[in-house]
């Protein structure tokens, strides 16, 4: 009825089997194109790329920890937006990746927050600062887990979707008022925090820069991957007993 | 046969008209609120207990910290604050859970009435039964903890402005987890991030009346995101309640 | 029974109504319409879709396709709230609260119908003794019979029934069919469900058949 108002491809592409078979041909490109960037990128930035004049070597964890940090917003964006799908259009789909995005941006977030304190401890000698910009990732490794928790906690798993959903966009509004406000903190507590990444908003080398972008890339890539591989299972054990799922059995133990 | 009941609809009943609508509308909320008041007052011991848990945590903080009046001073307005967050939660959790359980939330749906505005009711229903005692015993705990006497009236301030902002947060969270088989932490975990903006502006306008500098922008912007919760925040509760009828 | 209104636009009608949990059809397609007057009792077995029925009807879930019209008209939350009483498994009243704390607190949400009180109602119901004791402390029956109260107390022409028989006794039952009765002389029009142990008063209500 109203899916009417979606193109024709999304409506295509919306159907579990279809999705199912798509994702399944996709994951495998998306998955060795993620590795090549990697090994480029973690190439470029260990071996080719030169040490830093202030901090030597250490700075290298920038090109983990800032694509993670950056893959921690763009999929919480994705997150609201297929929720916002979900909500809205009763896609199961939609449902699926939303829900999907969840434990994968939880795990970036994770990654960004321990390797900030991994590099913050040789550089100013504290594993945790309450800088703005942790600060806000340590919020939103918690709305992660808010988003997760809750999803879990219902019974019924579209509903939870659609729950979860609601509150992944009540997130979303919330994330610039945090940033903003532990901004205003930060600036009436100064001198007390150091923010790691003023590093990546300073000007940054050429030679320094292609190889961060390039794990930027990757990143994203595996993100994708992992996305569609997570949203196949989900979409499986959804639609288990269905028609199209039984004759996938079938033909596969043949 | 029934002689009380009349005639109901010649088949195109009249729609009501707006004036009618909004006085039933108030009508509606002050039914709500006798109701929720009426059941605050049959669970009176019940509302002592978020009361209690402050006052025990309060004092504690000498025991933990030693006794010294000067400390206790100046970090009495920030614990405070927390004690008042953490005294709230528990009863932000179960807001509309006995509701959803024995059907008086599919009433609620189905009255002609405006589901936004009843969840912003039962919003004013909670703050007003639930919070605003703890409020009014600041004085008290305060005095334990050696406030300032000049940091009192501001800190009373900043709760008024931010705990209704808290309630209106987590009567959308408590919404969303009222469908939910077991929620028990859950609702605290969503709040975290909710809350870390409003702790802040509010810490921040008790830190300042305590260092003797202006607190009124803190404040501003406590009202300013008051003003916009409750817009929109009963409009996300109703969302949320509708998911949780939708069993 | 004939109805002492003349056939006009239906109260409530569905057309091609169908609804499918996770693409599994729960009902339908079903096309029915309910008319002032009119009873139509909804039988099937157990999981047949009988509450689910009513709850799209009622706005609860949301239809998967096919379309539900009021008075003719396209279903929404104004043209169906304040119209549709509806009676579930569940009372839809707090049981720590007294059966006139909890109809007034009704009557103010959806209104009052001309000449009825909470008193008279329960009166009607058969149970005027109980109207200040907490719910929790009446029976299950008594507990259903204040829920049939609300429905004479509050205005709303269509009543949506989901086994308003669980949990009475004869007398309950006849009472329920004299209920129904009586609100369809007056124009209104119920929807009823039943598993089908029960026996319906009118012989010429219409049925709808689902099948599990």
């Amino acid at each position: 009825m109203s899916r009417s108002y979606l193109p024709h491809w999304m409506h295509w592409l919306g159907s579990p089997p279809n999705f199912y078979r798509f994702a399944g041909a996709l994951r495998p490109w998306l998955i060795a194109a993620a590795l090549v960037c990697a090994a480029i990128g973690l190439y470029g930035g260990l071996v080719l790329a030169p040490p830093d004049f202030r901090q030597g070597d250490a700075y290298r964890i920038i090109f983990i920890h800032v694509p993670s940090a950056w893959m921690s917003l763009f999929i919480y964006a994705c997150m609201a937006v297929t929720g916002l799908v979900a909500l809205v259009w009763r896609v199961k789909l939609a449902e699926v990746i939303a829900m999907e995005c969840a434990p994968i941006g939880a795990a970036f977030t994770l990654i960004t927050l321990a390797t900030g304190s991994l590099w913050g401890r040789p550089m100013w000698g504290t594993w945790w600062t309450w800088g703005a910009r942790l600060t806000s990732e340590l919020v939103l490794f918690f709305l992660y887990l808010g988003v997760i928790g809750l999803y879990n906690a219902f019974e019924d798993r579209r509903r939870g979707a659609r729950a979860a959903s609601l509150l992944a966009l009540v997130g979303i509004v919330n994330l610039p008022i945090v940033h903003y406000s532990v901004v205003w903190w930060n600036t009436l507590h100064q001198g007390s925090t150091v923010d790691w990444l003023h590093l990546s908003q300073s000007s940054i080398a050429p030679s320094m820069l292609w190889p961060l972008l390039v794990m930027t890339l990757a990143t994203h890539l595996y993100f994708f991957a992992s996305i569609l591989g997570r949203a196949r299972t989900g979409l499986l054990s959804l639609e288990g007993g269905k028609q199209w799922v039984r004759s996938l059995v079938t033909e596969t133990s043949r | 046969m029934v002689t009380a009941v009349q005639p109901i609809a010649n088949s195109t009943p009249v729609a009501p008209t707006t004036d009618q609508r909004s006085s039933g509308t108030l009508r509606a909320c002050a039914a709500l609120l006798r109701r929720d008041f009426t059941l605050a007052w049959r669970r009176r011991g019940e509302l002592f207990l978020p009361l209690l848990y402050a006052v025990i945590v309060a004092a504690l903080f000498p025991f933990a910290l030693g006794p010294d009046p000067e400390l206790l001073g100046r970090i009495a307005g920030g614990v405070l604050l927390v004690i008042v967050v953490l005294a709230m939660l528990p009863a932000l959790e179960s807001m509309f859970r006995s509701d959803l359980e024995d059907g008086t939330l599919e009433q609620w749906l189905l009255a002609p009435q405006p589901l936004a505005l009843l969840a912003l009711t039962r919003v004013i229903a909670h703050w007003l039964t639930t919070v605003l005692p703890l409020i009014i015993v600041m004085p008290l705990l305060g005095a334990l903890l050696n406030l300032p006497v000049k940091v009192l009236p501001v800190l009373m301030l900043t709760l008024l402005l931010a705990t209704p902002l808290l309630v209106l947060l987590g009567a959308v969270l408590s919404a969303l987890a009222a469908g939910a088989r077991r929620s028990g932490i859950l609702v605290a975990l969503m709040l975290l991030p909710l809350a870390v903006p409003v702790v802040i502006f509010a810490a921040g306008a008790i830190a300042a009346a305590q260092s003797g500098m202006p607190y009124v922008a803190p404040l501003t912007w406590l009202a300013a995101a008051l003003v916009l919760a409750i817009v929109l925040a009963p409009l996300a509760c109703a969302a949320a309640l509708r998911i949780a009828v939708e069993a | 029974m004939t109805t002492p209104f003349a056939p006009s636009a239906p109260l409530l009608s569905a057309h091609r109504l169908a609804y499918s949990r996770d693409d599994e059809p729960v009902f339908g397609p079903l096309d029915f319409s309910l008319r002032p007057g009119e009873t139509v009792l909804v039988e099937g077995d157990n999981g047949s879709g009988k509450t689910t029925l009513l709850r799209v009807l009622a706005g609860m879930l949301p239809p998967g396709e096919g379309e539900i019209r009021f008075d003719g008209r396209p279903a929404s939350r104004d043209s169906r709230n304040g119209r549709v009483l509806w009676l579930g498994h569940r009372l839809g009243m707090n049981e720590s609260l007294s059966a006139r704390e909890n109809l007034d607190f009704l009557a103010g949400l959806y209104g009052q119908r001309d000449g009825a009180s909470t008193a008279s109602v329960m009166e009607r119901v058969g149970i005027e003794a109980w109207l200040d004791e907490p719910l929790r402390t009446l029976s299950a029956g008594q507990k259903k019979r204040v829920g049939l109260a609300r429905l004479l107390l509050l205005p709303g022409d269509i009543w949506l029934l989901d086994e308003p028989y669980a949990n009475l006794d004869r007398h309950g039952i006849d009472l329920v069919n004299a209920l129904i009765a009586a609100h369809c002389n007056t124009g209104g029009a119920a929807l009823v469900t039943s598993h089908g142990a029960v026996r319906f008063a009118d012989p010429n209500a219409r049925h709808i058949h689902l099948d599990a």
